[in-house]
């Protein structure tokens, strides 16, 4: 299979001493045995029980709310477990801070480079940071002084940085120059444990292979690395082992070859598939909106695609697969990269949300709190503010008429308050997201974009608000819910798409695909 | 709650089942209850029991003569708190405020006095001043995304250098040498001077401008969709803009608004004066502030409005009047308009366990 780390050579490279001594066989470099976290009545993690060869790359594998950050954040030393035990090289070990973790030989790189590296500051005070503040090395004094070593940290990933791009702010670095100064700064410690979050996010294809060579190195001096990614080609190419967390716990390990099709689906929970009732799925008519050559993504390939009236257009796929960029896009809250968009067969070229809704064409953000609520606002305030004119004869809100919108929208969804006066931040998050779709759907609704609206909605909410969508589209609107769950996305669609890395993989009618065979698409991995 | 956790019925839904939601009053503790209460009606209880309190150790200070002394000495700041209101509400602060009114009465001085012209052209040149600034504050702030705190402050001290230059650094009176030698031809006319100096019935003309202001801005604020609207960019512009709310012409019409405030606040000062002086306005900068974020404790409302900054503006004049009376000199005063905001934000962050919906952006 073609992959990004064709012509990297995993022979050959020069292995530098270690400071720690390869460990006897049958110890692990790094073992998680029965790690749990809570955070007040919220238990994250249940358990976790996972191990790391030295000279493995070991792949973590989980959706949005597995646990990875936390387990993440309890061996970088952020967090404190609530129990379990943390072994390395065999023998007890307590992770309390970051910097027993490194005092461990434990490092990691976090998915934010922009908070690991301090503006303001050259690139060589930034690789030599920890040594300057752990008092190392003197706070003042002559950038001249500090190059020497800062040179020797750059060479052991092998970054021929000259004296002036040592010399410059950090901030003029690019972001895969970042991301290796922040990388070369955790390998000074010889870390026998390197904890890698999301590497490749930022990166480009030339940089992500450079990071790529780096970490199979790094693997061949008897590193383990526990490599954590959505990107499941990156994985394919890269891992030897892989874990899957769901809910708190690990669900599948892996040696390889690895199954990827087998790794999503216990990513997603194959426990609850269940046949979805496909009796009333209806066939769309008319193209509502029409994408041509339309890029999602830094690295995607553009795409075309037509979405209907009158039906139900469920798009599925990872987290960074593209989908919210898809909303986004068609709404008008971000311009598209590349590729112009049509929308009842003439050209539409929305250059703000407000073009959107003028048109219809209504957008449920994917982040409830951070893009949807206004921080005490009641019901009726939150429920009126995108047709606000409507209610507002000469400018004036008629606030009886903006109450009997709310009082709607509370009987039609079944939303749980005292009435259009109670805040919305009192609600429960299923019944939040019910005032933040009822809004739009009460609303003469033409397109409406539903970007993860199951998003920490109970159940019953859950329900409520596939049946208001299904019910949408059969009076003629535009459906596209975008989800990253299999199983929410066959109950409300008519028809699925599946995305993987800015592409549609697979486009069909819901009747005609069962879980199974999204979910093998899902894990397809982009040729490149 | 109850019928999704009955419906989705699992053993592991029960056992995190949350507590219900939006407690009632009833549900409170009576501690809570008391604090909240003092949160709500404690700022208008200290501005009551002040009052109560001056007027009678000052038998003076509550006869109407002087009641109206006080409220024409607020209504500037009571104005340019309104301005001030408008800024905040979309999650800014306009910092120029001051120098804008220091602007307003150097501009009007100077028509009447340099120019010779009558004081209804002060009145249009002021508020053609004012809307100008308040265009370039906003083009700032919207198109050149300079934050907005920062942006006001490089317009503060543009603002304060420049309208030294056309005078030389020197304030602007009737009969003043020119330039060129020649006196000045112009004075301040009787008419403009009425606008501090008249009454409508037994009421002064400030208080009265400053009244109809308040009602203004309070239906701007509280009744009309532009007014929502603004405060929907302030309390999450993200999802304004996701609504469909075109969130740069609000922050900008806000920061307009707030500079004709600015304006007209300017030209009741300079009536008041009766010249250009350079210094006017000078400390109206902190005293807008102030007032306004006393505003947003008032009667627990958490958000910058129109009525709390009237009582703020009504609060720091009766304890600036009281405090003169009895016998403190003017350099008590600012200590004591420290004082005033630092227990208004006591209130408001402090003590609230409702979130203040106003943090300034940078």
């Amino acid at each position: 299979m073609p992959n990004r780390l064709q012509g990297v050579a995993r022979e050959g490279s020069p292995v530098t001493p270690q400071a720690h001594p390869v460990p006897d066989h049958g110890r692990y470099a790094l073992e998680l045995r029965g790690i749990e976290k809570s955070f007040g009545a919220n238990q994250v993690l249940k358990g976790v029980t996972l191990a790391l060869d030295a000279g493995k790359v070991t792949a973590l594998l989980g959706a949005n709310g597995a646990g990875k950050s936390t387990l993440i954040k309890i061996l970088a030393g952020v967090y404190q477990r609530s129990a379990g035990d943390i072994l390395v090289d065999g023998l007890p070990a307590e992770i309390t801070s970051p910097l027993t973790a490194a005092h461990n030989g434990v490092q990691t790189v976090h998915q934010r480079i922009d908070e690991s590296i301090v503006p303001g500051l050259t690139v060589a005070e930034n690789l030599l940071f920890e040594e300057i503040v752990q008092g190392g090395l003197p706070p003042i004094g002559s950038l001249r002084r500090l190059l020497p070593r800062a040179r020797a940290v750059a060479e052991t990933l092998d970054l021929e940085w000259s004296d002036t791009k040592l010399r410059t702010d950090v901030f003029e670095l690019g972001i895969a120059d970042a991301q290796l100064l922040v990388l070369a700064r955790a390998l000074v410690k010889r870390p026998r444990v390197l904890v890698l979050d999301e590497p490749t996010s930022t990166l480009s294809q030339a940089e992500a292979e450079r990071l790529f060579g780096v970490v199979t190195r790094l693997r061949d001096e008897g590193v383990a690395v526990l490599y954590v990614s959505h990107h499941l080609s990156e994985i394919q190419s890269l891992a030897d082992h892989l874990v899957v967390l769901r809910d708190g716990l690990i669900k599948d390990r892996q040696e390889s070859p690895l199954d990827m099709n087998r790794a999503v689906r216990s990513m997603l929970g194959e426990d609850v598939v269940v046949e979805v009732e496909q009796t009333d799925r209806r066939h769309g008519g008319v193209v509502a909106v029409e994408l041509r050559g339309v890029q999602l993504l830094k690295r995607s390939t553009p795409v075309d695609l037509e979405l209907r009236y009158g039906e139900v257009t469920g798009v599925v796929g990872l987290l960074g697969a593209g989908k919210s960029e898809l909303a986004r896009g068609i709404v008008g809250a971000d311009p598209l990269r590349a590729g112009t968009l049509r929308l009842d067969g003439e050209p539409f070229h929305p250059r703000s949300v407000g073009d959107g809704v003028r048109r219809g064409i209504y957008l449920v953000p994917e982040n409830r709190a951070a893009e949807a609520m206004l921080p005490g606002w009641s019901l009726a305030h939150t429920v009126s503010l995108p047709f606000l004119g409507r209610v507002s004869p000469f400018g004036i809100i008629n606030r009886r008429a903006e109450r009997t919108r709310a009082k709607a929208v509370i009987a039609e969804f079944g939303v749980v308050s005292t009435g259009p006066d109670q805040a919305v931040d009192a609600l429960s998050g299923g019944n939040q997201q019910k005032v933040v779709v009822g809004r739009w759907m009460s609303s003469g609704a033409k397109v409406i974009l539903m970007d993860e609206p199951f998003r920490g909605v109970d159940i019953g909410a859950r329900h409520d608000l596939s049946q208001k969508a299904r019910d949408a589209a059969g009076k003629g609107a535009c459906v596209v819910v975008l989800s990253s769950d299999v199983e929410e996305i066959r109950e409300v669609a008519d028809r699925i798409l599946v995305m993987v890395e800015g592409r549609i993989v697979l486009d069909r009618h819901a009747t005609e695909v069962d879980s199974e065979a999204i979910m093998t698409s899902m894990s397809e991995v982009a040729p490149r | 709650m109850t019928d999704t956790t009955t419906r989705s019925g699992t053993g592991q839904q029960s056992a995190r089942r949350r507590p219900p939601r939006a407690p009632g009053p009833d549900d409170l503790s009576p501690a809570i209850r008391l604090q909240d209460g003092v949160v709500k009606y404690g700022f208008v209880a200290v501005t009551v029991l002040l009052f109560i309190y001056f007027a009678l150790s000052e038998p003076a200070f509550g006869t109407p003569a002087s009641i109206f002394a006080m409220l024409k000495f607020a209504s500037v700041t009571a104005i340019l708190g309104l301005g001030m209101t408008f800024s905040m509400v979309v999650g800014g602060m306009d910092m120029s405020i001051g120098s804008q009114a220091g602007l307003a009465v150097q501009m009007a001085a100077m028509t009447m006095v340099f120019y010779n012209l009558t004081g209804g052209t002060a009145v249009v040149v002021v508020l053609v001043v004012g809307l100008l600034v308040g265009l370039v504050n906003a083009f700032l702030i919207v198109f050149c995304k300079i934050p907005d705190l920062l942006a006001t402050l490089a317009m503060m001290f543009v603002i304060q250098g420049v309208k030294l230059i056309p005078v030389d650094g020197q304030s602007v009176s009737a009969g003043m040498v020119l330039r060129d030698g020649t006196p000045a031809p112009g004075k301040f006319t009787p008419e403009f001077l009425l606008i501090d100096r008249g009454t409508i019935g037994p009421i002064p003309i400030p208080v009265v401008i400053m009244l109809v202001l308040v009602v203004l801005t309070w239906f701007f604020l509280a009744r009309t969709k532009w007014g929502r609207l603004m405060y929907a960019v302030g309390a999450n512009p993200e999802a304004a803009r996701l609504s469909g709310v075109p969130v740069g012409f609000y922050r900008g019409l806000a920061y307009v608004l707030c500079s004709m405030f600015a304006a007209v606040g300017g030209l009741i000062l300079v009536s008041r004066i009766g010249q250009g002086d350079v210094n006017a306005g000078a400390s109206s900068l902190l005293e807008a502030v102030a007032v306004a974020l006393v505003g947003t404790s008032v009667l627990g409302m958490g958000k910058p409005n129109a009525w709390g900054t009237l009582l703020g503006a009504l609060l720091v004049g009766i304890v600036l009047t009281g405090l003169t009376m009895k016998g403190f000199q003017y350099y008590y005063q600012d200590t004591a308009k420290g004082l005033v905001l630092l227990v208004a934000l006591l209130f408001s962050y402090t003590m609230s366990r409702k979130r203040v919906r106003y943090t300034p952006a940078t």
